[in-house]
């Protein structure tokens, strides 16, 4: 197995999901100004993930370019944490998954841009840019809606409950993880769970939420293609398309 | 009150401009959503913008039945204008 492709089909896949996702929303964003964003963030997104697609590819070697890589694997292939394939639910749930993915992402992006591959640090540095300004964002609105309305509250708690047991995968490290850290290309799991948990302390403090129990079951399998029922939903509405006419120029 | 956000009109500097200028208004609920959504709404996010945002109720217009009395006078005393001296090559933007 080539490591280095399924770390960057991980990271690829994370972006693509999670775009998608989010430009569900477009036009139905509770405020203009909020659709914007969304559709803003969804964008830095797919351009986060054809540049670790194009690279996996090229890695790869077997003529995969990123639209076949985005558009002709089926669920079993991706790579995506489960946290991101999650449905969009509330504009708190949202909201959560958002602050969630931005706090690992900018901590694991920030680590990236010390890998020894000098095509991941560029794509990290890149990509850094744009996760400082989703985290600062989805920060800022979980602590206004943290500690906004009653109704408001309970939302945004609920919603933290919920998606909690996705956040573990992240952290949980197999043989491909392992074998990036021991190259010195990507980032070890404790101290980037450290940071991760000490950020969400901070907002949820300021927010007036619970941070959910540490030591609970986490979810996995994302990593390693098992993945909730949810993603074949949204890869069938993303490929139709490309499973209909397949090879087309566009 | 009102449940509508109020009203901020946004100014932009842009990287090579010299002053900011009125680019558009937005609705947002206090001044550091307001930047963020400029940001989104007006920037594209290029890099090294300045951006002001002012609530459109703390700007006091001019009012256009004042436009005589303002402006008038200005325009039959050429000496008012500062046309008659020749520029140094070396200031720029004035």
């Amino acid at each position: 197995m080539n490591e280095k492709f399924e770390y960057l089909l991980r990271q690829g896949d994370n972006a693509l999901v999670l775009a998608q996702q989010l430009c569900q929303w477009t036009g139905k964003g509770p405020a203009l100004e909020e659709d914007m964003a969304l559709s803003n963030i969804a964008l830095d997104l797919l351009g986060q993930t054809r540049m670790w697609l194009t690279y996996a590819g090229e890695l790869e070697g077997a003529g995969r370019d990123e639209d076949k890589l985005a558009f002709l694997r089926d669920a079993g292939g991706f790579r995506n944490c489960l946290l991101l394939e999650q449905p969009n639910g509330s504009y708190a749930d949202t909201l959560m998954r958002q602050f969630y993915f931005d706090t690992w992402h900018y901590f694991l992006l920030e680590a990236l841009t010390n890998s020894n591959d000098q095509r991941i640090a560029g794509i990290a540095e890149k990509a850094l840019k744009e996760a400082t300004y989703h985290l600062r964002r989805s920060g800022d609105l979980v602590v206004r809606l943290g500690d906004g309305t009653a109704e408001s509250h309970a939302r945004m708690q609920a919603a933290a409950d919920e998606l909690w047991r996705f956040t573990g995968e992240m952290f949980i490290y197999d043989a491909v993880d392992e074998a990036m850290v021991a190259q010195g290309v990507a980032p070890a799991s404790q101290p980037l769970r450290a940071a991760f948990l000490q950020h969400v302390a901070e907002i949820f403090d300021e927010a007036t939420l619970e941070v959910p129990p540490l030591e609970t079951y986490m979810q996995r399998g994302g990593k390693q293609g098992r993945h909730t029922e949810r993603l074949g939903y949204i890869l069938a509405e993303m490929q139709f398309l490309q499973r209909a006419y397949p090879g087309a120029e566009w | 009150m009102s449940k509508e956000w109020p009203l901020w009109e946004v100014f932009i500097r842009s990287q090579h401009g010299l002053a900011h200028k009125h680019v558009g208004s937005l609705h947002a609920p206090d001044a550091e959503m307001a930047i963020n959504n400029a940001r989104d709404v007006y920037t594209r996010r290029n890099e090294g913008v300045s951006i002001w945002v002012v609530k459109a109720s703390d700007i006091i217009a001019s009012s256009p039945a004042d436009k005589d009395a303002l402006f008038e006078p200005s325009n039959s005393k050429v000496y008012r204008h500062p046309t008659f001296f020749p520029m140094p090559e070396e200031v720029k933007n004035l």
